[in-house]
């Protein structure tokens, strides 16, 4: 822009862009997202092969990957392929979709604690489980779509109360606290007033648990995270500019509202997917995408490295859930207790912050 | 800036000194408080318009609809003679920039990566982030003094740098027009004054600017324009050497003062008794 600047700025200001290009971005700082989150990703490839040498039929990892590639189909092929892929596929998977569902909450409501099963997601699906469990009897297929209507209908109830001439991150927080802790004293209360048997089962289920996972009953979830793919990509740069405030969205062509109820959306469908098949897996929402952040130090919270640490999240604590303690438990009570104190860390540090 | 912009959506009313923006008989307000029960306004092509008032007049509810934050229950705003709520979002953001009152910079990023997220009504999904933003970027940065510290985490500025870092954003969209939210307030009296030179400087680049100003001083000062406010509507426009007057000042304001000569620029300096 030459003007009062003068010729000579005009020169400069090509040389500048250039000049600029390189000290003020320095590579390291640059790649490092990249870098982090290549080196996430890896992990849980080493991670998987780990997995799939744990049981019963010990194998090194380098058995595990001949047995994989292996086309004589023995019985290490079996029990490699068919006993312990699905459950490892379905961790990592699971992990990253609740990883991703934690991150776009947490970036559009501006706040750590703004993760779905915060905001009442969780305890609404496991209300309609319970419902579908001691109510209908239902089955498998009649729990996950109690769970999924349960759960979308939560969402649904808390978006709307928290709209008004648009929907603000701290109050969707506020009342999505309120609804759930409405909804769980409702979830007691179907417990208690059921069988004893009935009241397990529906417990088992409301813990969160892999192990109940088969591969026919994970597929139809896993195509839907894979067909939801591209939905959080087209999600991705909005709600960047969300983050700015929605003045700003707005000025930049964002159609703010929109966006916000697509984010919303594309956030519940993830979680959705995952809790009817497995059951409310808490805190992966939660922790994954601020850990993501720490590790990749990038602006706001990271959408795409928040997948490979919720993915290797879930598959750690399903792997102490089956193996570390002395009985398997369902691998949501690992990801409750894991998870706590992280809650707990992440609260006291603040507060702290805040003083 | 505007003269190597091609002017696409220019049917005719755009000619210099014609209303490049301006808002047509309409009602502002939100829910049911009516702030603006019809306010025609206009923004000059080429002018640096300055929104004066007292507090809750409704200045900044002018310039939110004027910056499509807003949308009127009844009449229009209008872009070129075109509704700007008639228009896809992205298009009026290529044209109208803003700098709102209030932004927020998502935690640990830094300045460049601020600057650079101006540019997303320039970019689709399949173009991200070409020569042409990097260099709209490192211009703005250069602009606004921050080049040196484009590597620097936002939260690390000092409250001036930081105003700065929003204005390079609202820079690097390129927009032919930069409308203003009270861009001064929490800064001090230097930062304020140089804050106001740059856009002074942009105004004579050719940028058309329309601003909300809390200060009579500055606004007499920069404005080419005035548009003076009370009680939701428009009580005068015109140059401030024209529009300032002691009994306007004192009929909107509800000030005693007198109006001197600028002993700097000649123009009115209003003088509280």
């Amino acid at each position: 822009m030459p003007d009062d600047a003068g010729r000579d700025d005009a020169v400069n200001a090509g040389t500048a862009s250039v000049a600029l290009a390189r000290p003020a971005f320095p590579m390291r700082e640059r790649m490092r997202p990249v870098a982090a989150t290549t080196l996430l990703a890896l992990l849980c490839g080493v991670a998987a092969v780990v997995a799939l040498g744990i049981g019963d039929l010990p194998l090194s990892p380098a058995e595990v990957v001949r047995a994989a590639f292996a086309t004589d189909g023995g019985f290490a092929t079996t029990v490699v392929l068919e006993w312990r892929l699905p459950r490892v596929a379905v961790a990592l998977a699971f992990g990253a979709a609740l990883a991703v569902s934690g991150a776009l909450f947490q970036s559009l409501t501006a706040n750590p604690l703004g993760s779905p099963d915060v905001i009442g997601f969780a305890t609404g699906s496991y209300t309609g489980a319970l419902i579908a469990i001691t109510v209908a009897g239902a089955s498998f297929a009649g729990t996950a779509a109690g769970a999924l209507i349960g759960g979308l209908g939560t969402a649904l109830a808390v978006y709307l109360l928290a709209y008004r001439r648009g929907v603000q991150g701290f109050r969707l927080i506020v009342v999505g606290i309120g609804v759930t802790a409405m909804l769980s004293s409702v979830n007691t209360w179907l417990l208690l007033r059921s069988d004893t048997e009935v009241a397990m089962e529906a417990s088992i289920w409301g813990a969160g648990s892999l192990a109940l996972v088969d591969g026919a009953q994970a597929l139809p979830a896993l195509v839907g995270l894979v067909l939801l793919v591209p939905v959080i990509v087209l999600l991705a740069r909005p709600l960047r500019q969300l983050e700015l405030g929605d003045d700003a969205a707005r000025a930049h062509g964002v159609r703010v509202e929109p966006a916000r109820l697509a984010v919303v959306a594309g956030g519940v469908a993830l979680i959705a997917l995952v809790t009817a098949v497995a059951g409310p897996i808490a805190f992966v929402a939660l922790a994954a995408p601020q850990i993501a952040k720490r590790l990749t130090r990038s602006a706001g919270v990271p959408l795409l490295a928040s997948a490979p640490t919720g993915a290797l999240l879930l598959l750690g604590a399903d792997l102490v859930a089956q193996h570390v303690l002395p009985t398997p438990v369902p691998v949501g009570v690992v990801t409750v207790v894991g998870g706590g104190a992280y809650l707990l860390a992440l609260l006291v540090h603040e507060a702290r912050r805040r003083l | 800036m505007t003269g190597d912009t091609p002017d696409a959506s220019g049917p005719p009313g755009a000619h210099a000194g014609g209303a490049r923006l301006e808002t047509v008989d309409a009602r502002l307000g939100y829910d049911a408080r009516v702030v603006s029960a019809g306010i025609s306004a206009r923004v000059r092509e080429g002018s640096f318009t300055v929104i004066v008032g007292p507090n809750a007049c409704g200045k900044s509810t002018l310039l939110r609809a004027l910056s499509r934050l807003l949308e009127p229950a009844s009449g229009a705003v209008l872009l070129d003679g075109r509704d700007i709520f008639r228009q896809p979002p992205k298009v009026v953001a290529r044209e109208v920039g803003l700098l709102p009152q209030a932004s927020t910079a998502p935690d640990g990023i830094v300045v460049a990566d601020l600057v650079a997220r101006g540019r997303y009504p320039h970019q689709g999904l399949f173009r991200s982030s070409g020569a042409e933003d990097r260099a709209a970027v490192a211009e703005a940065l250069e602009v606004v003094g921050l080049a040196d510290l484009a590597a620097r985490p936002v939260a690390e500025l000092s409250g001036g740098q930081r105003q700065r870092a929003f204005v390079a954003m609202a820079l690097a969209q390129r927009t032919p027009v930069l409308l203003l939210d009270e861009p001064t307030t929490f800064l001090d009296i230097a930062h304020q004054v140089e804050l106001l030179d740059l856009f002074a400087r942009l105004h004579r680049e050719g940028t058309t600017i329309a601003a909300v100003l809390h200060d009579l001083n500055q606004a007499a000062r920069y404005a080419t324009d005035l548009v003076v406010m009370k009680a939701g509507a428009i009580v005068a426009t015109g140059a401030p050497a024209d529009v300032l007057t002691e009994e306007l000042v004192h009929d909107v304001f509800g000030l005693a003062c007198v109006v001197v000569p600028d002993p700097i620029t000649g123009g009115p300096l209003v003088v509280p008794r």
